[in-house]
């Protein structure tokens, strides 16, 4: 029989747990109902027993790592509560979110458990074993995958499972010890875009990508970057929607052209970006090549500006493409959007 | 040379991101249709950590690259062509199959293994680099677990920035969720670090840096050792193209006050 442990995790706060944490929960309680397995779940948090509260009615086994130690995103300190959560459950599958935190140590912590991992799971099917679905080749390729051997940790990918809302109680919780080694790393804290400038926002309904058209030369030969950020800006305000970007104008800052000065890396959508999760997706001044549009695989309704009307979304990329003008077109929408405000 | 590092940076090859992947499945498992004959690259992410190398090598003198590369020796050669152009490094190449299928694992056993071979590397003043995830398999956990077994404990992925010290300690700036950096500093080396995408653009060709790298390449090429990836009980059940075409409608004659109106009235639909 298999036995199941879902690591969770707590969030800046220290003492409750993170919506990817409570995902990894309903994909652990749904894989033991199908398999008849056994569920602990572990907590990795500053203070884990308000962390659990949330956890009382999954009938659980509660186990947890406690301490400032803990507050900290760090390999060393991690990889050694996650190894203690795993060796105190003694579990052959360990389902964990995808977040930062646990994707930095899991797979250390498989390694020392003489497991293996598997990453990126946006399924778990199968009906005699578990399968679990990923995507390779930078979502261009989907496969199911399955493995013999045990302990076997699975990391999923945030937004595929809803998130766990029980009744919230008192919890029953295991405190666990945790030998730490020497800590050589401190982590002094977070640098963040000022508050108005943060433009990447996962939780937003839509994603807006910027193309590198919008540093073009226009039609009057100039190029107006000024104006673009204005418009980008200005839309991104009125609908709270997540700042994309293409390689090719993030990368414009570095060769020291003329750019968005909002924009960095970190906004990159594709090969060599991100993968977001959003309801809908706009495209503005973008070419819809498949390298950037490999990014767009978990985006559900799609709609592009563009000048070329032989551009990559109009090839089955996109739901609608207009073949127009985005500096007019969007000056336009967020006319609109400001009337309909007012 | 107090600050000087030894940096491993290890590197796949992957297919040219312009190329059509068509999944086959072989007795061996799932591959791609031609995989031996597409245009393959250095992978994107780990061509970032080899531009931050070169970068802090040649600030800090003294300082090594070697660039541990797996895959088939024709590729390898091939792909070397380009990059040794780019800035300087020793090879270490690992001569197996190529693709994203092969188990994690056992790629990083083969890396980790070729690592503790190199004669000059100082493992208490190495920085061991890749990317944080791949353009073939994207799991981002290879780097971690030859990590591992080279005992290295102080990991950071995601990295866009590192900034070394007098003291030798080192600033690291990690991706995080929502568009965050996790600043963290570490005491010192040795230390694992999977590159994001970094801030250094990609070097223009030198081909005196590639003279200079060639002659070392070709010999190491030869000498390249055979690795036989396990498959460690994976088992792949399917592996095909996602068959999401969409219908688009073009629309090509509508005036921006029209288009602006139905994209408002888009936005505001739930």
């Amino acid at each position: 029989m298999e036995t199941i442990l879902v690591l969770t995790h707590a969030d800046e706060t220290g003492s409750a747990l993170t919506r990817a944490s409570l995902e990894a929960v309903t994909a652990g309680k749904e894989l033991a109902a199908r398999l008849s397995a056994s569920l602990t779940i572990g907590i990795l948090a500053v203070d884990a027993t308000a962390a659990a509260g949330v956890l009382a009615s999954t009938g659980a086994r509660l186990l947890a790592v406690s301490g400032e130690a803990f507050a900290q995103a760090r390999y060393a300190s991690d990889a050694a509560a996650c190894e203690a959560l795993c060796r105190a459950a003694q579990a052959n599958l360990v389902l964990a979110p995808g977040s930062s935190r646990l994707t930095r140590v899991a797979a250390g912590v498989a390694h020392r458990l003489g497991g293996f991992i598997d990453t990126h799971i946006t399924a778990l099917g199968g009906t005699e074993s578990v399968e679990a679905t990923r995507w390779f080749y930078r979502q261009r390729v989907e496969a199911v995958l399955s493995r013999d051997v045990r302990p076997w940790f699975l990391l999923l990918d945030a937004g595929t499972h809803t998130a766990f809302a029980g009744e919230p109680g008192a919890a029953q919780i295991e405190q666990i010890a945790v030998q730490l080694p020497t800590q050589r790393t401190t982590v002094s804290g977070f640098r963040a875009p000022a508050q108005d400038a943060q433009t990447i926002r996962p939780d937003a309904k839509m994603l807006f990508v910027a193309g590198a058209g919008w540093t073009k030369k226009q039609p009057d030969g100039q190029i107006h970057a000024a104006e673009a950020g204005e418009l980008i800006l200005g839309f991104l305000h009125a609908t709270g929607a997540s700042l994309g970007s293409s390689k090719s104008l993030v990368d414009q800052g570095g060769e020291g052209n003329s750019v968005l000065p909002f924009l960095t890396h970190l906004n990159q959508i594709g090969q060599t970006g991100a993968t977001p999760r959003h309801a809908k997706g706009l495209s503005t001044c973008c070419h819809g090549e498949e390298p950037h549009v490999v990014g767009w695989r978990f985006i559900g309704d799609r709609r592009a500006i563009s000048l070329d009307p032989n551009c990559g979304w109009t090839r089955g990329k996109a739901d609608v493409v207009y073949i127009a003008d985005a500096f007019q077109v969007m000056a336009r929408v967020n006319e609109l959007l400001a009337s309909a405000k007012a | 040379m107090a600050n000087a590092v030894h940096i491993v940076v290890c590197a796949g090859i992957v297919p040219d991101p312009l190329q059509t992947l068509e999944p086959v499945t072989g007795p061996n498992g799932p591959g791609l249709k031609n995989e031996m004959v597409l245009p393959a690259v250095l992978d994107p992410w780990a061509a970032s950590a080899l531009y931050e190398a070169a970068g802090l090598a040649a600030k800090n003198p003294g300082s090594k690259v070697w660039l541990v590369s797996l895959g088939p020796k024709a590729k390898l050669q091939q792909v070397m062509m380009t990059v040794a152009q780019k800035v300087s490094f020793q090879l270490v190449p690992i001569d197996s199959p190529i693709g994203g299928f092969p188990d994690a694992h056992a790629t990083a056993a083969a890396l980790a293994e070729a690592i503790s071979a190199i004669p000059d590397l100082d493992r208490t003043k190495c920085l061991l680099f890749g990317g944080w995830e791949s353009a073939t398999r994207g799991a981002g956990v290879t780097l971690q677990l030859v990590g591992e077994r080279l005992g290295i404990t102080d990991q950071f992925q995601g990295v866009d920035q590192i900034d070394l010290r007098d003291d030798g300690s080192f600033e690291v700036l990690e991706r995080v969720e929502g568009g965050k950096h996790q600043v963290s500093v570490c005491a010192g080396t040795p230390a694992v670090l999977g590159w994001a995408t970094g801030n250094l653009a990609e070097p223009r060709n030198n081909p005196q840096v590639g003279m200079a790298n060639m002659r070392t390449i070709m010999p190491a090429l030869q000498k390249a050792k055979a690795a036989k990836l396990e498959a460690n009980g994976l088992r792949y059940v399917s592996a095909a193209l996602p068959k999401q075409q969409r219908t688009t409608r073009v629309v090509k004659d509508m005036a921006p006050d029209e288009i602006a109106a139905e994209l408002v009235a888009w936005i505001g639909a739930e």
